[in-house]
């Protein structure tokens, strides 16, 4: 249907149609980031011998999320005085956008896709870079001490680990000789490319915990050092849009992950392919989250010079050889 | 050519590794810390000053607020001072008592200190296990003081309360459950490559250094020097136990993060042997009068608490009331190095260094 309406002519009717699928697509997110920081939450809380969220909306605390967000849309919008006024508003937009237009590209199953480009891969990873100009924006904006460190810090980790998360997967292009990600996806029909690529697996997924700014690699708003970062003296609604921007990564990451190395919407084994691919891939899906979940609980941060010393000199061989490896191994026997 | 400048940076007293109300005044040239200026204050109450118009037993609330992580090492060093100054003999079961107490009071501070350290270097869980093991032991000295951090548990000659019925048991039952939790926090955290990675030959100071600067407990022995009060000027019963006093060589963060795990399984060592030796019955208060007046004179005493030496000094005109009262307050000397520490350090490895110091607040203000 999708493929139709690219190639029709544009008319009110068909922006109409555009419109409400994005919409629908912002609501899935949404959905996902309410509660995939309640999953956050409550992982994180039995981790760590707590309960987690379980007053408002019954024992789980469905509603928790919900009326935490409510609360920040009511608070006061604070700009500093001394803030670079156009700037500071503009900085959470510029972070959020780029995150929820990644999502376009991914195949969520074999039907539900909303943009079949074929370079999608590069797609992702292009757009995904433009959200630490907010970053950068946001700590420079504020006119604060703090912030403007977590922003340099932000600006050197993308720097550093978005060179290896490009190269690890260059191994995979290789592999399948298309940048089109439901083309990826369809070439695991065999075997997954985490068993094919598995240092580039490791290595992509290494990156990726930085580009999320997640623990171990939560430097540029590392708490106990920078207090919150470049997002220091954001509140309210503009904080809520750098943290909305945060999940809606984790989510995307995931399910790049899962489209990449993990076969997507493809059953594990080929007698289970009753199960609809929607399932399958939701599952590959909220393991990768997990797992993300896990190693925040779990890991201490880096120090920020060993961080780029990491990228550079481990990471980046790493990807390289690999990709060699790939291209030695292709070529001579196959 | 591009102008840079060097940038001050407020680091406190509101900042969540400060551990209290610290404020760090730091140039930084980028991330590199060029000059570190400690500005401390913020929580002096001028414990000293209204000790002068206090009795001796008023004083002893005052002193669980100052070291509030192990108040009874504080409550135990002014009564200490006092008894040496009226020569007044300590029933034997109080002894126990307030060893058992101190004892269990050092492993909750460092509990707390291994925690929080964690914490400062990114990792959220290690401190709610910490806080989860510590819990058993304020539970503990609540049934012995009625109190969960500030005990005022001891007084001039003995202790307020006795040990109630099973209370010895529920120590011995504690001793193997927490030598257990060790093996997990070794497990959990000492081998962990990102945390070597941020402590190891970081925050290094000589043997030399730790004299000079008079550095006391875990961050002199941490440099290898074996100087620890209740071995070396045994007060109280400690001569009667067999332990060992830690050390290590390297005097970095990662040597001072060891000597604190391997001082509560010293701790359980005496606590395990004092457990055995308890007097089954006894006085826990030496008869000693209503109104206690130090004779005319001076004194100092010092006793080893979980962040160092920890020393008070009366003077007295034999009134009811000291003329002068001065602690050793170990905080206060031990962050006295930080500033030769911190310069040409990272922000990162601010925190380290001023978590592996480990200090509070409330001691360093007095």
């Amino acid at each position: 249907m999708v493929e139709e309406l690219l190639h029709s002519s544009p008319g009110i009717a068909n922006f109409g149609i555009f419109f409400l699928l994005g919409a629908v697509l912002l609501l899935i997110v949404l959905g996902f980031v309410t509660y995939g920081i309640l999953a956050e939450r409550k992982v994180m809380g039995y981790m760590q011998l707590r309960h987690g969220p379980n007053r408002v909306g019954g024992k789980w605390g469905l509603l928790q999320t919900v009326a935490d967000v409510l609360k920040l849309l009511l608070k006061e919008d604070i700009i500093p005085k001394a803030a670079d006024k156009p700037l500071f508003i503009l900085a959470p937009v510029v972070a959020f956008a780029p995150s929820f237009m990644v999502l376009a590209t991914i195949p969520f199953t074999d039907k539900f896709q909303f943009a079949d480009i074929g370079v999608g891969l590069l797609y992702y990873i292009a757009v995904s870079g433009l959200t630490v100009f907010g970053m950068v924006l946001g700590g420079w904006a504020s006119n604060n001490k703090y912030a403007l460190l977590g922003g340099m810090r932000a600006a050197a980790q993308m720097i550093s680990y978005e060179i290896p998360l490009v190269m690890s997967v260059l191994g995979i292009i290789l592999l399948t000789g298309s940048l089109n990600l439901n083309d990826i996806v369809e070439q695991q029909e065999n075997v997954w490319f985490i068993l094919l690529q598995p240092v580039a697996f490791v290595v992509f997924f290494i990156a990726s915990i930085a580009e999320l700014n997640r623990t171990p690699f939560d430097l540029p708003e590392a708490e106990n050092e920078l207090v919150a970062g470049y997002h220091v003296e954001y509140s309210g609604f503009r904080w809520a849009f750098f943290m909305l921007a945060e999940y809606v990564y984790l989510f995307a990451m995931s399910a790049l992950i899962t489209v990449i190395f993990l076969g997507g919407w493809l059953p594990l084994f080929d007698f289970l392919s009753f199960i609809p691919g929607a399932v399958w891939f939701s599952v590959k899906f909220s393991a990768v989250v997990f797992v993300y979940i896990w190693l925040r609980s779990t890991l201490p941060r880096f120090r920020v010079d060993r961080l780029m010393e990491f990228g550079w000199k481990v990471l980046f061989p790493v990807a390289l050889a690999n990709i060699f490896l790939t291209a030695l191994i292709k070529t001579l026997f196959f | 050519m591009i102008r840079t400048e060097e940038m001050l940076l407020n680091v406190g007293p509101q900042h969540p590794s400060t551990h209290g109300v610290f404020r760090l005044v730091v140039k930084i040239d980028g991330e590199i810390i060029t000059e570190a200026t400690p500005v401390i204050g913020y929580l002096h109450r001028g414990t000293e000053k209204l000790a002068e118009n206090l009795q001796y037993t008023q004083i002893i609330p005052y002193t669980d607020r100052m070291d509030y992580l192990s108040a009874m090492t504080n409550n135990y060093v002014i009564c200490h001072a006092v008894e040496t100054m009226m020569g007044i003999q300590v029933p034997e079961r109080a002894d126990f008592l307030r060893v058992m107490a101190m004892e269990l009071g050092r492993i909750a501070s460092h509990l707390v200190a291994w925690g929080t350290y964690i914490l400062d270097l990114g990792a959220t869980s290690p401190f709610i296990y910490a806080f989860r093991d510590r819990e058993m032991i304020i539970n503990m000295l609540n049934e012995l003081s009625g109190a969960r951090l500030t005990f005022n548990y001891m007084r001039v000659g003995g202790v307020k309360w006795d040990a109630p019925e099973g209370w010895v048991d529920g120590v011995k039952e504690f001793i193997p459950y927490m030598r257990e939790q060790i093996k997990g926090y070794h497990d959990l955290v000492s081998g962990n490559e990102i945390f070597l990675d941020r402590v190891k030959g970081v925050g290094v100071y000589s043997k030399e250094d730790a004299i000079s600067y008079s550095l006391s407990g875990p961050n002199l022995r941490s440099t290898g020097v074996k100087w620890d009060l209740r071995k070396d000027e045994p007060y109280s019963i400690y001569d009667r136990f067999d332990f060992n006093v830690v050390t290590k060589e390297t005097g970095d963060c990662l040597a001072r993060y060891h000597v604190r795990l391997e001082e509560i399984e010293e701790s359980l060592k005496i606590l395990e042997q004092a457990c055995e030796q308890f007097p089954a019955e006894g006085e826990i208060l030496a008869k000693v009068p209503k109104i206690i007046k130090a004779p005319k004179g001076e004194a100092y005493v010092r006793i080893e608490a979980p962040r160092g030496e920890i020393g008070c000094y009366i003077s007295s005109d034999g009134k009811k009331e000291p003329y002068r009262l001065k602690f050793r307050r170990p905080s206060f000397y031990n962050l006295q190095i930080l500033p030769k520490l911190l310069i040409g350090e990272n922000i990162a490895n601010l925190v380290a260094i001023l978590g592996a110091v480990d200090i509070v607040l409330g001691e360093v203000d007095g």
